[in-house]
């Protein structure tokens, strides 16, 4: 098989070159350094190959074969901007950000700064705004020397979401960020967003992957979130992407000192989704939740990569991770746990679960514990199983068909997931949707946690009942 | 209502049915004793539609209906309702969830429209009532973390809630108390009508003391080989089951 990838890297250093001036033009100074690192950085480690442990089950390399386009200018003018606002959330009040096609959307302003001192908005903005804080954190948590990728963002950085909520403030509202990819051409869309929490701060994010048409797009996102002492932090990362586009979405979250994060990794739709979680454990008695749900089929494929790491002693960590998988469906999921020299007394625990509805359905599932300390918990677990006949049988027996009797367990399966998203409104909205994902009845804008009434376009994501 | 008739059934290729033949009427309850192993719990499995049975002669008819041409789902719609020896958990699937759904499809397929919010709940009130169980049960998952007096409750409130023509209960009295065994008994006495029928499988006399049948019936290896009156229980339990083997023989 050819996997000439050379021809889109070629394209993205000269591109690269040609394009310095715009790139960097909100930069603040000592930014210019890290970029051309990066850049250096990305040139030598190439795109990630099956050759590297951490894409052994994930080819890349034809997605990466596509020509793409990249703007280095925002455009905003081939959408229309109320189709996409107007929208009804009933019972959930959220703040609003979008990305368009990689590209922070101005409405009033491009940084707003709430009653209450949160600021939110444009990455570029807050480049020429808040230079201090961009230097203080911006590439201080990702790693862009590990992962061609990773520094392939960092080089190009130019706009996505920042958001900096200060010290003892609750964000009152649930922030919102909606990326919009909407474009005749293949786009190669790096957003990068950061997120700086407070000491003792509080916050709820929820973060979508929102295609609008059929075009195979590659986003390759970065997100950095610092979490002071005491910060909170609950974040939930979902897409809707069309099965023709890929996602690799890259978060990288540092806790310091009795913070506590709970991070959810909803995977529907996307052709393919690649979601690396990084979860650095810095401050004594922090604690992380971290939870993923992925039902896919036909060609979908999923990798989940779980890093985290106890750099300190008397923290916790909690990983779940569970999926259903049909027809050619892939599946991946990596855990690594950390646990340095010093950390003692950690607890890290760790579990995935997956359903097979048939054999040709496939899950890679790997754990892997680094332990260095001698006074620690940690397990973990993976199961990979078929739905269970007996439940089956006893649910039939009351009068269920065998749909709904599958319907119910495979709902069932998943709400263990569902069930710890403590939002109310939201976990409905995304119960809601998984049990859509179920029955097959997705359309585009039922997927999307804003619930746009005007967008009908229906996508076909059917679990094929009839060949379980 | 039920016409069982030469039934073979084998498992893998090995007969555990061996010519069984029976008939119940609407009103009546039959109790169906025997040692273990003698085929019980498989001729409650194939009447119900379990996978993994082979029906290798005879028939079942219920309502003249051929019964094993129909799926598991179909039968319950049609009327029976199997209580399990051993109830399966379901964790996630709540039981108020499980019994609307149950509900709704039994009424899809008599041509109902979905039972009204208000109804159902005054169902569940009398079901529960019934069987004595409590809110923090069918609040849970289906059986998760039921004790096993719980579960066989569960049963029985299922049972009130979909009320069946034709009531299969697989060992219902094992693992019971004699005060939960009451509850149970009481709950399925409650529910009989003129209209509707029970089988009972037991082994030990004991639930019929409280369930009182019609007739008893002796399953052993595969046959049914004593039939009689509730009195054929009490001699079951004096003499135990040698003495028919030599008379099966």
């Amino acid at each position: 098989m050819m996997t000439d990838t050379t021809l889109l890297k070629d394209k993205i250093i000269d591109l690269y070159k040609a394009n310095r001036e715009k790139i960097t033009l909100n930069d603040p100074p000592g930014l210019a350094e890290i970029r051309e690192k990066s850049f250096t950085d990305f040139i030598n480690l190439d795109f990630p190959t099956p050759r590297l442990e951490a894409w052994k089950n994930t080819d890349i390399r034809k997605i990466l074969q596509r020509d793409y386009q990249i703007l280095f200018d925002p455009e905003n003018g081939t959408l229309d901007l109320d189709k996409i606002f107007h929208c009804e959330v009933p019972d959930f009040d959220t703040e609003i950000i979008s990305l368009y096609n990689g590209w922070y959307i101005y409405r009033d302003k491009s940084l707003t700064t709430l009653p209450n001192g949160t600021i939110i908005g444009s990455f570029a903005q807050a480049m020429k705004e808040y230079p201090d804080l961009i230097l203080k954190h911006f590439n201080q948590y990702a790693k862009s020397d590990l992962n061609g990728l990773n520094a392939l963002n960092t080089a190009y950085a130019q706009d996505g979401v920042f958001i900096y909520v200060p010290d003892g403030v609750e964000a009152y509202k649930t922030i919102q960020m909606v990326n919009i990819l909407n474009k005749e051409d293949n786009l190669l869309v790096q957003n990068r967003n950061l997120v700086i929490m407070g000491k003792n701060s509080k916050m709820t994010l929820v973060h979508c992957d929102d295609s609008h048409n059929f075009k195979s797009s590659l986003t390759n996102t970065v997100t950095e979130v610092y979490m002071d002492e005491g910060a909170n932090l609950k974040h939930y990362k979902l897409q809707n992407l069309n099965n023709e586009t890929s996602l690799i979405n890259s978060a990288f979250f540092h806790q310091e000192k009795d913070s506590n994060l709970a991070t959810f990794a909803i995977s529907l739709n996307g052709g393919m989704i690649r979601n690396d979680i990084h979860v650095r454990l810095n401050g004594q008695q922090s604690h992380a939740d971290i939870m993923g749900l992925y039902l896919m089929d036909k060609e979908q494929h999923v990798d989940n990569q779980v890093h985290v790491d106890h750099a300190v002693p008397n923290c916790t960590s909690n990983e779940l991770f569970k999926g259903i998988l049909d027809d050619h469906a892939t599946a991946v999921f990596n855990g690594h746990i950390l646990v340095r020299k010093d950390a003692q007394k950690t607890n890290a625990y760790q579990t995935n679960r997956n359903i097979l509805l048939n054999d040709k359905a496939t899950i890679n599932t790997k754990p892997f514990l680094e332990i260095y300390a001698d006074d620690v918990k940690c397990s973990h677990g993976a199961t990979v199983g078929q739905i269970d006949e007996d439940a089956l049988f006893y649910i039939k027996s009351r009068g269920i068909s065998e749909y709904n009797a599958r319907l119910l367990l495979m709902y069932a399966f998943a709400a263990e997931v569902i069930n710890e998203i403590s939002i109310a409104p939201l976990k409905d909205r995304i119960d809601d949707l998984v049990k859509k994902r179920l029955r097959g009845e997705l359309a585009v804008c039922d997927q999307c946690v804003l619930h746009c009434k005007n967008q009908e376009k229906a996508y076909e994501f059917k679990i094929d009942m009839s060949k379980l | 209502m039920l016409n069982i008739k030469n039934l073979h059934v084998a498992i893998e290729g090995k007969e555990i049915i061996r010519g069984l033949n029976l008939e119940v009427k609407a009103g009546e309850v039959h109790a169906i004793m025997g040692p273990n192993g003698t085929g019980k719990s498989t001729l409650a499995a194939v009447v119900a539609g379990k996978e993994g049975y082979d029906v290798t002669q005879g028939e079942v008819l219920y309502h003249h209906k051929d019964l094993l041409e129909m799926a598991t789902e179909e039968r319950a719609l049609e009327g029976i309702f199997l209580g399990f020896q051993y109830p399966v958990e379901i964790p996630g699937v709540s039981m108020t969830n499980f019994m609307r759904t149950a509900l709704n499809e039994q009424r899809k397929y008599r041509g109902l429209d979905p039972i009204p919010p208000g109804e159902f709940l005054e169902r569940m009130e009398k079901a529960k009532k019934l069987v004595d169980i409590h809110d923090k049960l069918t609040n849970r998952s289906v059986n998760e973390g039921f004790s096993g007096g719980e579960k066989k409750r569960n049963e029985i409130f299922q049972m009130a809630m979909l009320e069946p023509t034709l009531a299969i209960l697989d060992e219902t009295d094992s693992g019971l108390d004699i005060d939960a065994l009451k509850v149970v008994a009481h709950g399925v006495n409650m529910l009989k009508s003129k209209d509707n029928a029970t089988i009972v499988i037991t082994h030990y006399q004991r639930l019929l003391e409280y369930i009182i049948p019609d007739f008893v019936h002796v399953l052993f290896d595969g046959k049914i080989v004593k039939s009689g009156g509730k009195e054929l229980a009490i001699e079951l339990e004096e003499k135990g089951y040698e003495w028919l083997k030599a008379e099966a023989v």
